[in-house]
């Protein structure tokens, strides 16, 4: 079993469980908001670092921040590595991701791009054959369409096109997920094309420590890395250690150790899983929790190990269920751990729906509710 | 009628000079090439049609799935390979063989494609900067203007110094004209100053669907919205074709922009293999193109200017060598291994694959033993 239980992860399992959800949610949206329609930054953590002082210790930031750092970090250690993207610069994204990176960076590393993302995808191709490291910001999840023929076409294949012969270290940053109240296509999930697209990995952080170290990992990979940001995730604090890695971004890890079923998934669904855990808990269900952390390849291991202890496993997603990543795990969990299970897979999903008007997302997208529900299923087997 | 008013020519379809005000500074170019560059540019044109003709030969007798026939392009594609310098990249389409072989690329690598054997792979830092060929239309259109972004991010370009400076050359044809990746590569061109021209061979037909419904106007003057600079040229004057797209190779590598060129031909044969071009095409508008053929056009030409019986021949006699090895070569190609399906779709490991690989040898081992 993997124990690389950091003190992000601790934290994330001590937040405050549940019945605030509501509250917390509209809180998530009110940051939301102003993170898209304020020229104000949103984050309200520390000014942007200086390229002259790397961080030590242990820091109480938001996943926007960790990232933020994380970028920072990655373009003072090489010069190769370039931000491409709507916004990113002068305003410092629309979620302030890239925040303060122009100043310390320079216009010539910190590209506010013309809007078309195919036009972003294609010309970091471009860049990245000339050697350099783009960093692509997908503005939001929905908005990452107009590049997926360049994505999906061109630099998945591209590695393989050329027989090994160029590589093509480019990273696909794409806030992703609902939960913050916003209006069509910002609110989406979709993973599932990239993982199942040949030539990509994907990977998803749930903590903002996982971020600020993923994050470096995806960029140091000679690989195109599809980097999905649980966006409803931003805002909310947690440590990170800047001195002790996380496990290295294609592993996936327990976040909770429990008894009697399984929950797995990825990005903004790990803390709901921890709540609906916390909840059991309360209801003498001892559940166990993995985070999955790479969507391409995944790590099955410390999942079939869990599995094989539980016998139950619960997948959960916000995306739609059909032809999901979900799908994907739960069919080769019962591929490799039939006889361990007692029941049988179950999925909790967003619904096969376009992502519904924001008044309704809380009917659509998976809560700790759900998940129990699923669990009991499980669990009257 | 395809030539506009704009037209830059210096050979009129019967290969005599033409000379205008408006193509003096091109005549000068060409003023300056040596009698055996010009012959160079004849090879290739001759050279080209024959492995072409042979190619699509061989297409039908079943030796590769596709042939995508480059003839009556060859003089748009020869002068515009030979106008760039070494240090230039090259982002072809895919019908851009004889550029390939003028950077070097040994064009059995595009017989293997068609075959069935690789998906290009070579290494354009070892063939010439001559990157792979790109099937979904206009998409490298982006490649190469994100390169060229990269050669003014690392300021090599417009130094002054024309044999270090880098320009990009990037082809693709009419019908990529209406593609979003060619006109969002127009905008980044513009906006970031890229050294870099774009040249559009127009041979008049995406397939079966004519130039007229791609642009309402001619396609040397797209870049006009965008605020690059446009010429059009003849595009079965090779020589034209040369010194057009020499200056405007010299003007992006010098930093003053990107640069469009159009350049007026026709497709010939079929748009592949498996295409029908009577169809949608009449034996008028056929013939009336062959009557501008490029290749009689410059042979008239250097005639003039006294080639003999003996050159002419000794170039044939090249270009049916070519056709004859590549025959030969392409019957003695084999077939891939198997881990070439799995090889190289990432640059590092990746645990998902490595079963699978795993577990295909394993299966095919089982499948042996039991045969």
């Amino acid at each position: 079993m993997t124990t690389q239980h950091t003190a992000a992860q601790q934290s994330t399992g001590a937040e405050p469980a549940t019945s605030a959800q509501a509250a917390a949610e509209s809180g998530l949206q009110e940051a939301a908001a102003q993170a898209i329609a304020s020229s104000q930054p949103a984050a309200s953590g520390p000014a942007a670092s200086g390229a002259a002082s790397p961080r030590t210790g242990i820091q109480q930031l938001p996943m926007s921040k960790a990232i933020n750092l994380g970028l920072h970090r990655a373009m003072a250690d090489d010069d190769r590595v370039l931000m491409m993207g709507e916004d990113i610069g002068t305003l410092g994204g629309v979620f302030r991701v890239t925040e303060g990176l122009k100043r310390d960076f320079g216009g010539k590393r910190v590209l506010d791009t013309p809007l078309a993302e195919s036009g972003i995808v294609g010309t970091a191709i471009g860049l990245a054959m000339r050697g350099y490291r783009p960093v692509c910001e997908i503005q939001f999840d929905g908005f990452v369409f107009p590049g997926f023929d360049q994505i999906t076409s061109q630099l998945a294949k591209l590695t393989y096109r050329h027989g090994g012969a160029q590589s093509f270290p480019i990273v696909i940053r794409i806030p992703y997920g609902g939960h913050i109240g916003a209006v069509e296509h910002h609110q989406e999930s979709p993973e599932a094309y990239f993982a199942h697209t040949a030539g990509l990995r994907v990977v998803s952080p749930a903590t903002p420590n996982e971020a600020y170290w993923m994050i470096q990992d995806a960029i140091a990979s000679d690989d195109p890395v599809v980097f999905m940001e649980p966006k409803s995730r931003y805002w909310q604090k947690a440590p990170v250690d800047f001195d002790e890695r996380s496990a290295p971004m294609h592993r996936s890890q327990v976040v909770r150790e429990g008894a009697d079923a399984t929950l797995v998934g990825h990005g903004a669904m790990v803390s709901m899983m921890l709540q609906a855990a916390e909840i059991a808990e309360q209801e003498g269900t001892s559940l166990e929790v993995v985070d999955l952390r790479s969507l391409s390849p995944i790590d099955y291991a410390p999942l079939l190990e869990s599995v094989r202890k539980t016998g139950r496993l619960i997948v959960c997603q916000e995306a739609p269920g059909n032809v999901s990543v979900g799908s994907e795990v739960a069919a080769t969990i019962a591929e490799q751990a039939f006889y361990s299970l007692e029941a049988p897979v179950l999925r909790v999903s967003g619904f096969d729906t376009p992502f519904p008007p924001a008044k309704l997302e809380s009917l659509y997208l998976p809560d700790a509710d759900r998940i129990l529900e699923a669990v009991d299923r499980a669990l009257a087997y | 009628m395809p030539y506009t008013e704009a037209t830059i020519r210096l050979l009129s379809p019967e290969g005599k000079p033409v000379e205008t005000a408006d193509n003096e500074r091109f005549r000068q170019v060409i003023d300056t090439l040596s009698e055996e560059r010009l012959q160079d540019f004849h090879r290739h044109m001759v050279a080209i049609r024959a492995f072409d003709v042979e190619a699509a030969n061989l297409q039908r007798q079943g030796q590769m799935a596709l042939w995508v026939p480059s003839m009556g392009q060859e003089a748009a594609q020869v002068g515009s390979a030979f106008a760039a310098r070494p240090q230039d990249h090259i982002f072809p389409s895919y019908r851009e063989h004889v550029v390939a072989r003028i950077r070097g690329v040994d064009i059995m690598r595009i017989i293997e494609m068609m075959r069935g054997l690789s998906h290009g792979g070579w290494d354009p830092a070892d063939h010439g900067n001559f990157h792979l060929y790109t099937l979904v239309i206009g998409s490298q259109a982006l490649h190469a203007t994100g390169y060229a972004m990269g050669i003014g991010l690392d300021g090599a370009c417009g130094t002054g110094d024309p044999e270090r400076d880098v320009a990009v050359l990037v082809y693709f044809g009419d019908g990529a004209t209406s593609q979003g990746d060619v006109s969002e590569a127009l905008v980044f061109a513009a906006s970031y100053q890229t050294p870099q021209v774009f040249f559009v061979q127009n041979n008049q037909w995406a397939i079966s669907v004519p130039v007229s419904t791609q642009s309402r106007v001619p396609l040397y003057r797209r870049g006009d919205g965008f605020g690059i600079p446009g010429t059009q040229v003849d595009g079965n004057d090779v020589l034209a074709a040369y010194a057009v797209s020499l200056l405007a190779l010299d003007e992006a590598r010098n930093g003053d922009g990107p640069r469009l060129i159009e350049a007026v031909t026709y497709r010939v044969g079929a748009h592949t293999t498996s295409d029908d071009p009577t169809k949608y095409r009449t034996a008028d508008e056929h013939n009336t193109w062959l009557a501008r053929d490029p290749i009689q056009r410059y042979e008239a030409f250097l005639r003039d200017r006294g080639a003999s019986d003996a050159y002419f021949e000794e170039v044939r006699s090249e270009a049916a060598d070519l056709a004859a090895d590549t025959r030969r070569r392409t019957l003695a190609l084999g077939t891939p291994k198997l881990d070439a399906i799995f090889d190289h779709v990432y640059s590092e490991p990746h645990s998902g694959l490595e079963a699978q690989r795993a577990w295909l040898k394993q299966y095919e081992a089982q499948m042996e033993a039991g045969a």
